[in-house]
C-alpha cells in the first residue's frame, strides 16, 4: 500500500465503488425483494449462548459507529473535549472497552455459528464472509487505538478531513498515504465492508423499527385504504 | 359506537373426540414447507396436560399476553422501550426446544442396508440439521396422557385445584380427560399486533383476521413472546414469523377454513359477530371477575336496529349484518351463553369460544346409583370428574359459575330431550332442570338442533367477504393469466 496508483485506487476510486454499491443495492433490495430484508435470527434454533454474543456485539458496535459518527460530524467539539488529559482518557477507556466488546460479541457470534449445527444450518456464505470481514475490522481498529493512541484525537484532524473530502467529491487522500498499514488496512477494510453490506444480513440495520415507539398498539388494514389504526372510528365516508 | 364485524368461532368441546383431522388438513395446506415442519396452526391438546409448546399456558414464563399495571394496560413481555433495547435477543422467546425438533427417517437404509443378522431400521433425522437425532418430543407427544405424573401433572391449570381435587383428578380408574382443539384465536386485543416492531401484523378490518405481512416482517419475533396462546410461530428457514390465517382463501370463496372443513365430530362453528370497537380498551381494563360480562357486552346484537344503522355508518355491509343475524356463534356466546373463551385473564379477548365438556360423574357415588329426581338436579356437575374449577381457569378467566352455568344448562338440554325421546325421565322434572338452567324448551330445542343435527349450512355462516373491494383486484385479473398468482409468488429464499 505504498504504490501511489494503489493508493489512489484504494482510498479515493474504492469509497466511490463501494458507496455506489451501498446506494444502488440497498435500495433496490428493498424495492425487488423486501421479503428478504431482514436479519435472519437464530435465536429460536439455540438460545444459550445466542445473548453473550449478540448483545455485547451490538452494543458495541452502536457506541463505536457513533464514535465514528461524531468524529467526523463535530471533530472540533472532539478536540476540544480531549483537550484535558483526563477527559481523553475517559473518552478512549470508553472507546476502547465498546470496540473490545463489539470484538468479543463478533467472535461469540462466528464461535457459537461453528459450534452449534442448528445454527450453521441458517448461516450463509455472505454471514461467515461478512462476519469475517467484521471481526477483521474490530482487530485492527483495537490495534490502532493500542499501538497508535489518542486516536480519537487524531481521528479528528487526519481521518475527518479525508472523509469530508470523500463525502463533497474532493477527494484527498494526503491524510492519509503516511499512515502506517494496519490504519490503511481499517480504512479500506471499512470500504469493503460498506460495499458488501446491500449483499448480506445488514440491511437489517437500515430497517430498525424505530416507528414502533410512538405508533398505536392496534393495526387493521382496510381494502383500498390500507393501515389504520384499529381503534379509532374508520373514517367516513369510506364504505367498503 | 364503532361497530365492527369479526369472523368468528365456536368449538364444541363436548363433541370433540380428539382425531387430529383438523390438525392434518391445516398441515397438509399450510406448514408442510421448510422451517414450518415443527409448526401446529392447529392442534388438538389432551386436558389436563401441558399443552404445545410445552406448558404454554404458564405466563410467568412464557410472559405472553397483556397485565393491568397502574391501571394501564401492558404487554407483559415488553414495553415499547423494552422491545427496542431487547431486540438483538428476545428474553422471552421460546425455543425448538420448548417445541420439539422436527425429523423424519432414513427410509433409504430399509432398502441399502447390507445383509446382516439384524434387521434394518428406519433411524430418525433431523429436518433442522439433516443429522441422526434421538427423538425426546413430538407433537403431541402427551396425547392421551391425562393422568400421567410426567406430563398432565405439570398443566398449568391445576393451580386453581385443592390437593385433594388434584388426587382425585390422578386417581386410578378415575382418570378424565378431555380434547381441546386450539387454532389463532384471532383476538380483539391481539398482543401480537401490539407487540410486532415493524407494524407486521394487522387485523384485516373488514373481518378481524389476524394476519402476519411476510414482506414487512423482519423477523424480530416480539409477536412470538407476546402471544399468550402462543399461535404465532417462528420459521426459522425464513427468519419470518407465521401464523394461522384462518384460511382466509377458503373464506373469501365461500368455504369454511380447511380444519373446520375436515372436523369429523362437527364440533366447529364458524359466524359473523358484531363488536364495538369504540369499547375495547375499556373494557380490557375490567377486572378478571368482570372480563367475561365485559366481552359479552362488547358483542353487539345484530338484531338491534340502533346497531344496524350504526354498523352501516362505520361501513359495515348490509351483507354482512345479514350473516350476523345468522352466525351461529352469536347464539352461542351471547344468546345461550354457552360457549366461553379461553384464558381471557390474559385480556387478548380472543373470538374463539368454547362451549365446555361434560364429563362422566364421579365413582365414588354409592354403589355407582344415582338418584336423578334428587332436590337438586345438578349435582352430578358438582362432582363431575374435571372439577369445575379446572375448567374455570381454563374458560372462565376463574368464574366458575360461568362454567357451571353452560354446563348446567347442556345438562338440562339433554334431559329434556331424554323426556322427549326416551321416555325415562318425565317432561315435568325435564321442566323443572330447564326453569333451574335458565333455559326455555324453545331455546332447548334450538340448541339441541346446533349441537346435534347442524348441517353445513347452520355450522358455518360465511360472510360474504366482497373480495372484489380487496386493493389486489384492482389489478386486471387476466394480467396474471396463466402465471403463478397474484402477489408474492417468489420463492421464500434467504441469504448468498
Amino acid at each position: 500500500m505504498t504504490n501511489p496508483t494503489m493508493n489512489l485506487l484504494l482510498f479515493a476510486m474504492l469509497p466511490y465503488v463501494a458507496l455506489f454499491v451501498f446506494f444502488l443495492g440497498t435500495i433496490m433490495r428493498y424495492r425487488k425483494a423486501p421479503f428478504t430484508y431482514s436479519s435472519l435470527s437464530s435465536q429460536f434454533l439455540e438460545n444459550n449462548q445466542h445473548f453473550w454474543g449478540l448483545t455485547a456485539l451490538h452494543y458495541g458496535i452502536f457506541a463505536i459507529l457513533l464514535g465514528h459518527l461524531m468524529g467526523l460530524l463535530i471533530p472540533r467539539q472532539v478536540l476540544l473535549w480531549n483537550s484535558r488529559p483526563l477527559r481523553l482518557y475517559v473518552l478512549e477507556i470508553f472507546s476502547l472497552a465498546f470496540a473490545l466488546m463489539a470484538l468479543v460479541g463478533f467472535v461469540g457470534v462466528i464461535e457459537r455459528r461453528i459450534r452449534y449445527p442448528k445454527a450453521r444450518t441458517v448461516t450463509t456464505p455472505a454471514d461467515w464472509i461478512i462476519e469475517s470481514m467484521l471481526i477483521l475490522q474490530a482487530a485492527a481498529g483495537i490495534y490502532v487505538a493500542i499501538f497508535y493512541p489518542w486516536g480519537t484525537s487524531w481521528y479528528s484532524t487526519s481521518a475527518a478531513p479525508y472523509l469530508h473530502s470523500i463525502f463533497f467529491f474532493r477527494p484527498d487522500i494526503s491524510y492519509l498515504v503516511t499512515m502506517p498499514f494496519i490504519v490503511k488496512f481499517h480504512v479500506v477494510n471499512g470500504w469493503l465492508i460498506v460495499g458488501f453490506f446491500p449483499f448480506t444480513r445488514l440491511v437489517h440495520a437500515l430497517v430498525a423499527p424505530l416507528p414502533y415507539l410512538w405508533r398505536k398498539p392496534q393495526l387493521a388494514r382496510w381494502y383500498g385504504i390500507g393501515i389504520l389504526p384499529v381503534w379509532p372510528r374508520r373514517p367516513s365516508g369510506v364504505r367498503d | 359506537m364503532n361497530v365492527r364485524s369479526q369472523v368468528s368461532m365456536v368449538f364444541h368441546l363436548d363433541k370433540c373426540i380428539g382425531c387430529h383431522t383438523c390438525s392434518i388438513a391445516c398441515k397438509n395446506i399450510w406448514t408442510d414447507r421448510k422451517g414450518t415442519e415443527y409448526m401446529w396452526w392447529n392442534n388438538v391438546e389432551t386436558k389436563p396436560g401441558t399443552g404445545f409448546p410445552t406448558r404454554w399456558e404458564d405466563q410467568e414464563r412464557y410472559k405472553g399476553g397483556w397485565e393491568k399495571k397502574n391501571g394501564d394496560l401492558q404487554l407483559r413481555s415488553q414495553n415499547k422501550s423494552s422491545a427496542l433495547f431487547n431486540i438483538f435477543h428476545n428474553p422471552n422467546q421460546p425455543t425448538l426446544d420448548d417445541y420439539y425438533e422436527p425429523w423424519t427417517y432414513d427410509y433409504q437404509n430399509l432398502f441399502n442396508a447390507p445383509e446382516g443378522a439384524d434387521q434394518p431400521t428406519a433411524k430418525p433425522i433431523s429436518m433442522v440439521t439433516g443429522e441422526y437425532i434421538n427423538v425426546e418430543a413430538g407433537p403431541n407427544w402427551d396425547d392421551d396422557l391425562g393422568g400421567s405424573p410426567v406430563y398432565a401433572q405439570n398443566d398449568p391449570n391445576l393451580e386453581s385445584l385443592t390437593p385433594e381435587q388434584r388426587e382425585q383428578l390422578f386417581a386410578t380408574e378415575r382418570l378424565v380427560f378431555f380434547y381441546f382443539p386450539r387454532i389463532c384465536n384471532h383476538c380483539l386485543n391481539p398482543s401480537c399486533v401490539a407487540a410486532c416492531p415493524s407494524g407486521a401484523l394487522y387485523k384485516r378490518g373488514e373481518d378481524g383476521i389476524v394476519l402476519l405481512d411476510q414482506k414487512r416482517c423482519r423477523g424480530w419475533r416480539a409477536c412470538v413472546a407476546a402471544c399468550p396462546y402462543k399461535k404465532t410461530y417462528f420459521n426459522w428457514s425464513t427468519g419470518k414469523s407465521e401464523k394461522c390465517i384462518l384460511c382466509f382463501p377458503r373464506l373469501e370463496t365461500g368455504q369454511a377454513p380447511a380444519c373446520f372443513h375436515s372436523c369429523v365430530g362437527r364440533i366447529r362453528y364458524l359466524g359473523v359477530l358484531l363488536y364495538d370497537a369504540a369499547r375495547i380498551e375499556e373494557v380490557a381494563k375490567l377486572p378478571d371477575d368482570q372480563l367475561i360480562e365485559g366481552q359479552r357486552s362488547l358483542i353487539l346484537d345484530p338484531f338491534d336496529p340502533e346497531v344496524i344503522a350504526a354498523a352501516r355508518a362505520s361501513g359495515v355491509h348490509d351483507s354482512v349484518i345479514e350473516s350476523a343475524q345468522k352466525s351461529p356463534v352469536y347464539q352461542f356466546v351471547k344468546v345461550w351463553k354457552l360457549a366461553l373463551p379461553p384464558h381471557l385473564e390474559y385480556r387478548t379477548f380472543p373470538m374463539l369460544f368454547y362451549v365446555p365438556p361434560m364429563s362422566p360423574v364421579m365413582a365414588s357415588q354409592d354403589g355407582g346409583v344415582i338418584d336423578h329426581v334428587s332436590g337438586d338436579l345438578f349435582h352430578d356437575i358438582e362432582q363431575s370428574r374435571v372439577p369445575v374449577a379446572y375448567l374455570a381457569k381454563l374458560l372462565g378467566a376463574g368464574q366458575e359459575n360461568k362454567v357451571r352455568y353452560a354446563l348446567r344448562k347442556q345438562k338440562a338440554v339433554r334431559w329434556y330431550r331424554r323426556a322427549l325421546t326416551v321416555g325415562d325421565v318425565t317432561m315435568e322434572v325435564a321442566s323443572r332442570m330447564l326453569a333451574e338452567a335458565d333455559c326455555s324448551a324453545e331455546e332447548a330445542e334450538a340448541i339441541y338442533q346446533l349441537t346435534s343435527l347442524c348441517t353445513f349450512e347452520d355450522r358455518f355462516v360465511i360472510p360474504p367477504m366482497h373480495r372484489e373491494e380487496a386493493i389486489q383486484m384492482m389489478e386486471d385479473p387476466l394480467e396474471h393469466k396463466a402465471s403463478a398468482g397474484f402477489g408474492f409468488v417468489s420463492a421464500p429464499h434467504r441469504g448468498m
